[in-house]
This record gives structure tokens, C-alpha cells and sequence, in this order.
């Protein structure tokens, strides 16, 4: 992997809630428009280290933050950073949807607004494309002015997705996107993350082992706040290096 | 914490090695009666070919069960795919002892040739070959599977000696030449078993330690 290729470069990071080190050391070089997977037990850091990109922890009291975070080469913890520009460039989907009550097309518009874009017809361009690379568009495209909570769950969630891309961000992350989501709305969501994956960085947490094998080129495995492996999927789902990476995702821990 | 996957993988390890013994058997009663002469026990062989057949079939279905239940990853994975190709492979030894078996029981009938035959020194190098290769798969062990790989090139030469010496033969007893191939296909069928024997315990290889040496020309056995 050359240099150029990497998205986001973390060094010697810890984190730590209060007392609490939740990330320990951790070094990871995620690489440019592909998927990242973080697995990991519950309380090991993964959703940590998935807020640190976005300094979505700063707003958790008490939190400290040691080592770099560069993205882009540059450093997004560095004093002169506007917190609200690196937000822009960095999408998040959660893992319960969390549409605006507002209608479909005012939820996508939303960001677009908030960052001045005021034009009614650039508006409405904008609404259409990011709910097709959502794809969404062909389901809601009659009647966008329906509100945003009438819709399926998975629906949601692709209108989250979509309200997150309408603002051009570069890298994607989401928070076990589909753990909430019936089987086939599941299957939508990571068809989606494939073809989303063409244009943007993604990191994804999951908590489905079968889904981070599906969905993600690389996987990083997280244990009691350490990175422990990180490699290209097909080698962390069939030859792990490491003793604990394989029990956990053989079932074998605890 | 007992897995649900723990216990499927243990019905299939019992499984395998359950075949694995009924084909080492056969494989053995093939080789005695090539050097007895004894029809009966080369009839025996040919006879209970179904069974190891209808444990293929099991082993294949329950592998395959756990794959679509289970979706087993890393060394599990490893190990169900490693055992389904075992499992052909098993199958298709026991379909060349009774290969062996039928040109025993052709044999049986014949007089003695004026040709000695290495077949004691072959049939126990591989007999030796395929213990091994099942006692690496019960142990897990790569290192015993590895002296398989290398123990492969001593019954690869003597079933050259065997084809030079059936060749002469041939040439200065045409007469003979119908016994003669059944020799050299029951010398052929032996050595095919030591390759499978190979391809188990390469496979076993892959279980343990992940790498693929299939098609590889190093020393197996160096030490890493």
C-alpha cells in the first residue's frame, strides 16, 4: 500500500474516559475508498476509535485524547481545525435511523441548507442525486414531501445514508448501520456500502461478523481498547495471525 | 462455552477418522491379497466398497450442513473444507484398493512369474504413508503431516523400478504380457494411493497452519 492511498493514519493513540483508557496504542493506516470493518466485544473500542475520527467524543465530557489522527495528512486534533468543516468532510450513520421529523426531501436538504446552499433547483438536484446513490430515489421519488417517518426502518436508514452523503463528505462512517434492519433491508444496506465504497473512505462497526466478511477489503480487530490485527478480511476470516483474533471470531471467547 | 459448532465438529472428526480406518483396512486387504494370491479376501474388498462410499456421502452432507449452518471462519473453516477434501480423497482410495483387489483376484488364478517385484518394500512404505497421514489429521500435527509429503518420492521410485522391470520383462517374455499389466497397474494403483495419502496430509497442513503447499518443489520437512 503507498502512501498516497491512505485515507487516515492513526499513531500511538490513547483515549481515555475520565480515569478509563478505553484505546491503548493503538496504530492503524486506513486505506482510501474501502471498507474498514472494527469488530470487537462489546466495550473493547471499536465505537470509540469510529468517534475519534469525527471528534464526535469531544462533545463527552472528561475525555482526553493522547497520539495523532492525521486524515489527509493532516493532523484533525491540531488547534487551528474547525471541527464543523471536518464534520462536513466525514458522514455518520448510527445504528438506529434518526430521520429529521421532516419530510424526505427536507431531511436530505438539510445539510446542504445549514452549509448555504439556498437554491431551490440546486436543492432539488442535490435531494435527487444522493437519494439514488442511496438508492432510494426509485421508492420515494412520487412523493418526497411525505415525512421521513412514515417509512420502513430500512427505508431510514437509507435516508440517513443519503442525508449524510448530501453534504460531499469524503469519508463514511457508520455504527452497525444494520444491526436494527430485517434480513433483506440488511442485504440492501451492504449492497449499498459496496457500491458507495467506488467514491468514499468507509469505516464500519459491526457487530455481525458474517456482515464485516461480506462487506469490508480490511478488518480491524479491537480487544480491551488495543488494536490486536488488522489485515485484509479474506486473511482475518480464514488465517488470523493472532491467538485472540481467532477466538473471537470463531466463537471461542469467554 | 461449549459451542453448538464445537459438537457438529466433533461428529465430523469422528466421521472422518471412522472412514479413515475402513479404508486403511481395505487398503490393506488389497496388499495381502496381491501378495497371497487369496481371492477371498480380494472379493472382501471389492465387496465392501459400499460402505465407504455411503460414509462419503454422510461426511459430505454433514460438512456441508455445518458450512450452511454455521458459516464456521478461520481454523474451523479450515477444518470442514480440509475434511470434505479429505473425505474424496479417502473415497478414492478405497476405490483403488479395489482397484488392487481386481487385479489380485485376476492374479490368484495365474502361476508364479519369474520376476521379483518390489511390492513387500512399496505396499509398506505406503501402508506406512497413509497411518501417518491419519495420525497427523487425530493429532493435528504439521510436522508429521510434512514427513508424509517427503516419504511420497520413495514410492514414486520404486514404482519406476517396478515399470522397468516389467517393461524387460515384457520384451523377453511376450507370451506373459497380460499378468504383466495387471502388475503394473496394481504397482500404479499403489502409488496413487501414496499420493492421496499426500494430498491428506497437505491438507492437514492448511488445517493447521493455514498455508497452502499443494504444488510446491521445496523440502518439506525443513524446519522453519
Amino acid at each position: 500500500m503507498v502512501k498516497k492511498d491512505l485515507k487516515i493514519i492513526v499513531e500511538d493513540l490513547n483515549f481515555f474516559y475520565g480515569d478509563l483508557k478505553a484505546l491503548d496504542g493503538v496504530n492503524i493506516q486506513i486505506p482510501e475508498r474501502k471498507v474498514t470493518a472494527l469488530i470487537g466485544p462489546s466495550g473493547c473500542g471499536k465505537s470509540t476509535f469510529l468517534r475519534v475520527l469525527n471528534r464526535m467524543n469531544d462533545l463527552i465530557p472528561e475525555t482526553r485524547l493522547e497520539g495523532k489522527v492525521l486524515i489527509d495528512g493532516y493532523d484533525i486534533y491540531a488547534d487551528n481545525i474547525d471541527v464543523v468543516e471536518l464534520r462536513k468532510k466525514i458522514g455518520m450513520v448510527f445504528q438506529k435511523s434518526n430521520p429529521f421529523p421532516k419530510s424526505i426531501f427536507d431531511n436530505v436538504a438539510y445539510g446542504p441548507r445549514v452549509h448555504g446552499i439556498k437554491d431551490r433547483v440546486r436543492l432539488a438536484e442535490i435531494v435527487e442525486e444522493n437519494l439514488k446513490r442511496a438508492a432510494l430515489w426509485d421508492e420515494v421519488k412520487d412523493d418526497l414531501k411525505r415525512s421521513a417517518m412514515e417509512l420502513s426502518g430500512g427505508q431510514q436508514q437509507r435516508l440517513c445514508i443519503a442525508r449524510a452523503l448530501a453534504t460531499e463528505p469524503e469519508i463514511l462512517l457508520m455504527d452497525e448501520p444494520a444491526s436494527a434492519l430485517d434480513p433483506i433491508s440488511t442485504a440492501k444496506i451492504e449492497e449499498l456500502i459496496r457500491e458507495l465504497k467506488e467514491r468514499y473512505t468507509i469505516v464500519i462497526v459491526t457487530h455481525n461478523m458474517q456482515q464485516a466478511a461480506r462487506v469490508s477489503d480490511y478488518t480491524a480487530f479491537f480487544y480491551l481498547g488495543k488494536l490486536i490485527e488488522f489485515n485484509r478480511t479474506e486473511e482475518i476470516f480464514t488465517r488470523p495471525r493472532k491467538k485472540q483474533t481467532e477466538d473471537y471470531i470463531t466463537g471461542r471467547f469467554g | 462455552m461449549e459451542r453448538h459448532l464445537e459438537r457438529e465438529l466433533d461428529k465430523l472428526r469422528k466421521k472422518i477418522l471412522a472412514l479413515g480406518t475402513m479404508v486403511e483396512g481395505s487398503i490393506d486387504k488389497a496388499i495381502l491379497s496381491l501378495m497371497r494370491h487369496d481371492l477371498k479376501l480380494a472379493k472382501e474388498v471389492i465387496e465392501n466398497d459400499h460402505e465407504i462410499d455411503h460414509l462419503e456421502v454422510e461426511i459430505e452432507e454433514e460438512g456441508l450442513k455445518i458450512l450452511a449452518l454455521y458459516q464456521p471462519a478461520a481454523i474451523d473453516l479450515r477444518y470442514v473444507v480440509g475434511i470434505l477434501k479429505m473425505n474424496n480423497d479417502l473415497e478414492r482410495m478405497g476405490d483403488l484398493a479395489v482397484n488392487i483387489a481386481e487385479r489380485a483376484a485376476y492374479l490368484a488364478n495365474q502361476r508364479e512369474m519369474g520376476l521379483f517385484l518390489d511390492f513387500a518394500n512399496m505396499s509398506k512404505k505406503t501402508r506406512a504413508m497413509v497411518r501417518k497421514a491419519l495420525d497427523a489429521l487425530i493429532k493435528m500435527d504439521p510436522q508429521m503431516a510434512k514427513e508424509v509429503c517427503a516419504a511420497d518420492d520413495d514410492v514414486d521410485e520404486i514404482n519406476k523400478e517396478i515399470l522397468n522391470l516389467i517393461q524387460d520383462h515384457i520384451e523377453n517374455n511376450p507370451q506373459e504380457v497380460k499378468p504383466l499389466i495387471h502388475l503394473l497397474l496394481a504397482s500404479r494403483h499403489l502409488e496413487r494411493i501414496a499420493d492421496l495419502a499426500t494430498n491428506i496430509a497437505e491438507d492437514v497442513v492448511y488445517m493447521t497452519e493455514g498455508e497452502i503447499i499443494r504444488h510446491r518443489t521445496e523440502d518439506y520437512t525443513r524446519q522453519d
